[in-house]
């Protein structure tokens, strides 16, 4: 799936990185701590997260990932956005929550262990 | 063979937590110019940055000392913080004496030793309560 596809079915709106969107992703994972992404996340892509700080940011770039998706209308500050630059993480923000946007994207096909379904 | 040895130091500031995890992004950025696999250097990068965290939310800062030799990296953490009563205790998943403040950043599930010891390949722990904490990290290359 693409990042455009990711934003179009959150009905997201691109925070930054608008050049990046036509990356693929492969997988997903959605959490609010942080530790825990560290620990059960593998070639994960999306981070979709309600937490807001620059940790986010640097627990994405410190696991690969291409794109932070910000839910329940959390919008993300100008450090992290610049934070978010320098790693070349494109930024999302929707208004779904984050149970409901995990959903969208893994009954679209984006699944959660770093493989591809179907 | 001690000539091929890479140093990088990082200083840890304890005292504001938005800064926590700049020693980890700035120490993935010099692993990647010395051409290591993108796989060992998210390992050492995650092992790293919750032991940067760790040093920032319990034990005000620290230092980083990071060796790069031809078969492993070591990334050496060192506090002068609290210490840790019991190790074994620390090292299990779920336990955390960290307060709700830092809970509610995202951190704090007791995780970050457990992930330590996954990414890394080998890992010790000296503390003494008062004095401080020391971590060795060693990640094969
Ligand atoms: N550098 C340190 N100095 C003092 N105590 C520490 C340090 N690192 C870890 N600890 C102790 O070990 C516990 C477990 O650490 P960790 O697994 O990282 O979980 P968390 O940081 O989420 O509490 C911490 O809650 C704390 O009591
Ligand atoms: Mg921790």
């Amino acid at each position: 799936m693409k990042i455009t596809t990711v934003k179009e079915l959150l009905e997201a709106k691109v925070v930054w990185g608008e050049e990046l969107i036509g990356k693929h992703v492969y997988s997903a994972c959605g959490s609010d701590m942080m530790s825990d992404v560290l620990a059960y996340v593998k070639d994960q892509s999306v981070l979709l997260t309600g937490l807001v700080n620059s940790q986010v940011i640097r627990t994405a770039e410190m696991m690969d990932m291409v794109c932070i998706v910000f839910v329940r209308s959390k919008v993300p500050n100008q450090e992290m956005i610049e934070l978010a630059k320098e790693s070349g993480i494109v930024l999302l923000a929707t208004d779904k929550r984050l149970y409901d946007a995990c959903g969208i994207l893994y009954s679209n096909g984006l699944c959660g262990n770093g493989v591809r379904r179907g | 063979m001690d000539n091929n040895i890479i140093r990088f130091t990082y200083n840890v500031d304890g005292t504001d937590f938005t800064s926590a995890g700049q020693a980890s992004v700035m120490l993935k950025k010099n692993l990647r110019q010395l051409g290591i696999s993108p796989d060992t250097i998210r390992r050492a990068s995650i092992a790293m940055y919750e032991g940067e965290i760790n040093m920032v939310i319990h034990a005000d800062g620290g230092v980083a000392e990071i060796e790069v030799s031809e078969e492993c990296i070591t990334i050496m953490l060192k506090d002068s913080g609290p210490g840790i009563k019991d190790i074994n205790q620390a090292m299990q998943e779920g336990f955390s004496t960290a307060p709700d403040d830092v809970r509610s950043l995202g951190f704090g599930a007791g995780m970050g030793l457990p992930n330590m010891k996954r990414y890394s390949d080998h890992m010790e722990i000296e503390s003494e309560l008062g004095v401080g904490t020391t971590i060795t990290m060693k990640i094969n290359i």
